[in-house]
């Protein structure tokens, strides 16, 4: 019950897996390539939270904090953090994520690194906004560290901004809880974000590629300007590439870290992703798209330890926000049939014939 | 979308001469077909573009019959029969024996006034598409028919006794210079006829393009190609019916009589002794009226080679059929996947739509597919089937000539104007009434080898793509559907000598990625030289090279759009193509490793 394995064929359930973590089974479940992991459900978070003091000793440094007194709570913050890291997890607890991270590493063929995220529940938080967005460790190897960083995602539910945001909002603490994502980690070449529709006018016959050489988090976070590439939906032809000088990349250093380094003059320049990558990029957000039924806005990398063919993954797909909510800019004119709209569309092209030649 | 030219200009069509021992080429044609030189001013100030997808190679004089019949008759469905509001026809000239053309817009003034006409002409058509096109296939069956009866023979010694006794009091030559006079109407006829569809079905089409481009900004064209597009052209029967013929020779137990002999006579005279056999020889007849009249050039030269004339050719590709059929290769275009693949595409882009944009699409999806067929069949009954008698007919009064010894070599009759065979048959009308010598075999053998060393030269250098400064945008939409010359296009020609050498550009024409060696193939027979897996380069393909394109792995042209006849077929074989480079017949070498890259339009020589 502390811990849900991706593949699971259980249905997933959000408040037990958070939207992370949910997201992640069912497209593994739809048999898209998502590297493999596990979750640590908030049930996990909860025992820790209920079989200790913690969760007493939280509440009552929480009651009666002014979220205006900023300083006040950066103190608290700081100390509820330092007890979340440093309370002992209940043993079934431990036992569970241990057994749970020996499996994943048994999958894997050996101990490989993994990613360590935060999956929140909580529908009435603006999610990626805090809740979730910095909680992500990457190359984390070794069972302790990344026991470790599971109580630092369950902590980063207390930093000072979450605190103000739920204090401010009148946001109860009763019920907070957090999953924790445990998933191999991608040797990304090249990684990126990818969008079911045109962002710039809400063109749904698009699909538009952001991507550079790389972890994907330097785009995500927008410290590198990308290659864009926009493929069209349903030929899933490339219709406009941009390919852009990306000078910095996020890769493993080696010795059990990533490093973030300048990209060499060679590379700068050169299409992180070939025709034949862009087109199963696209596929994969197209398979994301007609799976949930709506404009998808996913995470993807290429693994350079896999195969070509096997090596484009799926990290993360979530629903689009902002043309789910508005309607698209594309505007039609030629719009009947027939002999008269035969008439417009040449009408059309004489139009712009005639303002060719004024210009 | 199309972004502004670059102020440049193609060199003047009067500075650019002639290759050396080609002076004097201007004679060879047809006064009104060349450049003058008191026109300079008018001309010049038109921007002209090659037409090497129709004319890919010097015309004989005799040849510029078809470009004359061909884009004049387009022009008047524009200008006369259907007022298209925007567009008149297309000037034609010749230059250094290759051809250009310069489309006529209409008066901005006079524009709104053709609205009506168009909308009741055009309008007619299309609502009677089906019962027209019916009637269309009679007329032009009808042509062909009388096209075919037309003999011409040697003239007899004596005026036959029947018309003695009957009192005609006339002589075969009225009649042959009769025949001559209708054989050239005729073609003239069915070149009316090819346009009475045609530039509707285009419009039809640019409705369909315009939404789809407007609803899907930048679609690929290929896109709505596939849409639009059928899987069962007749253009594509004559092909079929040789696989089809291959696979009955399998089914019959007969493969190894094809593997083993060689040429039609012999292949046949070898069936002809088993049952099996004569069965087969008889599906060859059958399939032969009309599909071999079919041309493995495009039907504007007397030097087309036609299946019906030349049986060792289909027969030689029902040998090749035979053995990849023997080896277990599926002969037949997956036609099934083919429909599969345009539904699906059909129900994705749908399913973008809603409301009265889905209505839109629909609608004009319908139009444009019930038009279309005519796009592609067309071409089978104008190109292959009527210029295929047309020429059958010249080739046989060029040879009667011949045999008078008017000129060296058979067909020399096409390096005389079809004007100037008038006299010539006149000439031999009054040797033979008089009963003296015809002064043609004193005049016409030295003329024609004077015209041949010229034609010659003529060949020998490749044609400027275009003449003068071209408008700031080019949107006249035949312009563009039929020759896929866009401003994008021109400007890659105008700056052709700037960038990367080793990479050309040209339309996405069909799908797909692949390495291989170029040939490149300027006529079609140099067809043979093709060996497997080989990239085919050429000015221009025809679809009639159906059957080498089992063997090629991808198709690169100087020109055409998405509509282009290479464009179309290999879209039918699914093969890269890319057409419209412009160059890529003289950049590229035979020999050289390509890589072509029919997604995005692209060739690279990388090796």
């Amino acid at each position: 019950m502390y811990t849900f394995f991706f593949n699971s064929d259980k249905d997933p359930e959000h408040l037990v897996l958070g939207g992370k973590c949910t997201s992640l089974v069912i497209m593994t479940k739809a048999g898209a390539p998502v590297p493999p992991g596990f979750a640590v459900t908030t049930h996990a978070f909860d025992a820790v939270m209920r079989q200790t003091n913690l969760l007493a000793n939280i509440n009552s440094l929480v009651t009666g904090l002014d979220h205006s007194d900023l300083k006040a709570v950066d103190v608290v913050s700081a100390q509820i953090r330092r007890m979340i890291l440093e309370q002992p997890v209940p043993e079934a607890v431990h036992r569970e994520t241990h057994q749970a991270y020996d499996s994943l590493m048994e999958l894997c063929g050996g101990e490989v690194p993994v990613a360590v995220r935060s999956s929140a529940t909580a529908e009435d938080l603006p999610d990626a906004s805090f809740a979730g967005q910095q909680d992500t460790y990457l190359w984390i190897i070794g069972r302790d560290n990344v026991m470790h960083k599971i109580r630092e995602c369950w902590a980063s539910l207390y930093t000072s901004r979450a605190m103000t945001y739920r204090l401010a909002n009148n946001i109860a603490e009763e019920g907070l809880s957090m999953a924790v994502a445990v998933q191999k980690m991608v040797n990304a070449r090249t990684a990126g974000v990818a969008m079911t529709i045109d962002p710039t006018n809400g063109d749904r016959s698009k699909i538009v590629i952001d991507s550079s050489w790389g972890l994907g988090e330097l785009v995500v976070s927008g410290e590198v300007t990308p290659d864009n590439f926009v493929i069209d939906k349903v030929m899933l032809h490339p219709v406009k590439r941009i390919i852009s000088d990306k000078h910095e990349e996020l890769i493993p250093d080696g010795n059990g870290g990533i490093v973030r380094r300048e990209v060499d003059e060679m590379r700068r320049n050169q299409p992180s992703l070939s025709d034949d990558e862009l087109t199963l990029v696209a596929k994969l957000a197209k398979v994301a798209e007609k799976h949930y039924g709506s404009v998808q806005d996913i995470e993807w990398a290429i693994d350079a330890d896999l195969p070509a063919g096997q090596n484009v993954l799926l990290l993360q797909s979530r629903p689009e926000t902002v043309w789910s909510q508005k309607p698209s800019e594309v505007k039609v004119t030629s719009l009947g049939s027939g002999i008269e709209s035969i008439t417009n569309s040449l009408m059309a092209q004489m139009v712009g014939r005639l303002k060719s030649s004024e210009k | 979308m199309s972004t502004k030219l670059a102020k440049k200009s193609f060199d003047s069509p009067y500075d650019l001469h002639a290759p050396a021992g080609a002076e004097g080429w201007q004679e060879l044609y047809p006064y009104n077909l060349v450049f003058r030189d008191n026109l300079r001013e008018k001309e010049d100030a038109k921007f002209w573009f090659c037409d090497s997808q129709h004319w890919p190679n010097v015309f004989k004089p005799f040849e510029t019959v078809g470009v004359e019949f061909a884009v004049r008759c387009l022009g008047a469905y524009n200008t006369r029969h259907y007022l298209v509001p925007p567009a008149n026809g297309i000037e034609f000239r010749i230059h250094n024996g290759f051809c250009y053309m310069s489309p006529v817009g209409v008066a901005p003034e006079l524009i709104a006034d053709r609205v009506p006409h168009f909308l009741q002409r055009a309008g007619h058509y299309f609502q009677n598409w089906d019962s027209l096109l019916e009637n269309w296939k009679k007329k032009v069956h009808a042509t062909i028919e009388e096209m075919d009866s037309i003999e011409f023979h040697a003239l007899p010694d004596m005026v036959p006794w029947a018309d003695i006794e009957s009192g005609a009091g006339i002589d075969p030559t009225a009649k042959m210079m009769a025949d001559y006079d209708r054989l050239i109407q005729l073609a003239y006829q069915n070149w009316e006829y090819h346009f009475e569809f045609l530039n509707l079905g285009y419009v039809a089409y640019l409705d369909f393009f315009t939404f789809c481009k407007e609803s899907f900004p930048n679609i690929p064209d290929l896109a709505v190609a596939k849409m639009v597009t059928g899987v069962d052209s007749v253009l594509f029967r004559p092909d079929d019916e040789l696989k089809t013929l291959a696979m009955l020779a399998a089914n019959l137990g007969l493969a190894e009589v094809f593997a083993q002999n060689d040429g039609a006579e012999k292949i046949l005279s070898v069936l002809s002794q088993s049952e099996k056999g004569r069965e087969w020889s008889t599906a060859w007849t059958n399939a032969q009226n009309p599909w071999f009249n079919y041309t493995s050039g495009n039907g504007f030269y007397g030097s087309d080679v036609y299946w019906r004339d030349h049986l060792d050719l289909p027969m030689g590709y029902v040998q090749d059929y035979v053995k990849r059929a023997a080896a277990g290769e599926k002969l037949h275009r997956p036609k099934d996947a083919l429909i599969v693949e345009r539904d699906r595409i059909v129900d994705e882009y749908s399913e973008l739509l809603s409301g009265e944009t889905l209505a839109a699409f629909q609608g004009k999806l319908g139009l444009a597919r019930t038009v279309y067929p005519y796009v592609e069949d067309h071409n089978f009954y104008i190109e292959h089937w009527t210029m295929g008698v047309f020429w059958r007919k010249v080739r046989q009064l060029s040879r009667l000539l011949h045999s008078y010894g008017f000129w060296n070599e058979p067909d020399d009759m096409l390096y005389l104007t079809r004007d100037e065979v008038r006299p010539v048959l006149f000439d031999l009308a009054t040797g033979w009434g008089v009963g003296a010598d015809c002064i043609a075999p004193s005049y016409w053998p030295e003329e024609i080898e004077r015209r041949r060393k010229i034609v010659d030269a003529l060949s020998t250098a490749r044609p400027a793509p275009a003449f003068n400064t071209p408008p700031a945008e080019i949107n006249e939409p035949f312009t563009v559907m039929l020759w896929g010359i866009t401003t994008d296009q021109v400007s890659q020609w105008l700056g052709a000598d700037e960038g990367d050498p080793n990479q050309l550009r040209g339309m996405a024409a069909s799908a797909g990625v692949v390495e291989g060696y170029a040939r490149i193939i300027t006529a079609a027979d140099q067809l043979d030289q093709l060996e497997q897996d080989e990239i085919l380069v050429a000015p221009v393909t025809a679809p009639s090279w159906g059957p080498v394109f089992g063997k090629i792995k991808a198709t690169v042209t100087d020109i055409g759009g998405m509509m282009s006849h290479a464009a179309i077929v290999c879209r039918e074989y699914g093969l890269p193509a890319v057409t419209g480079t412009g160059s890529a017949s003289t950049k590229i070498k035979t020999g050289m490793l390509l890589r072509v890259d029919g997604s995005n339009g692209t060739v690279e020589i990388i090796g």
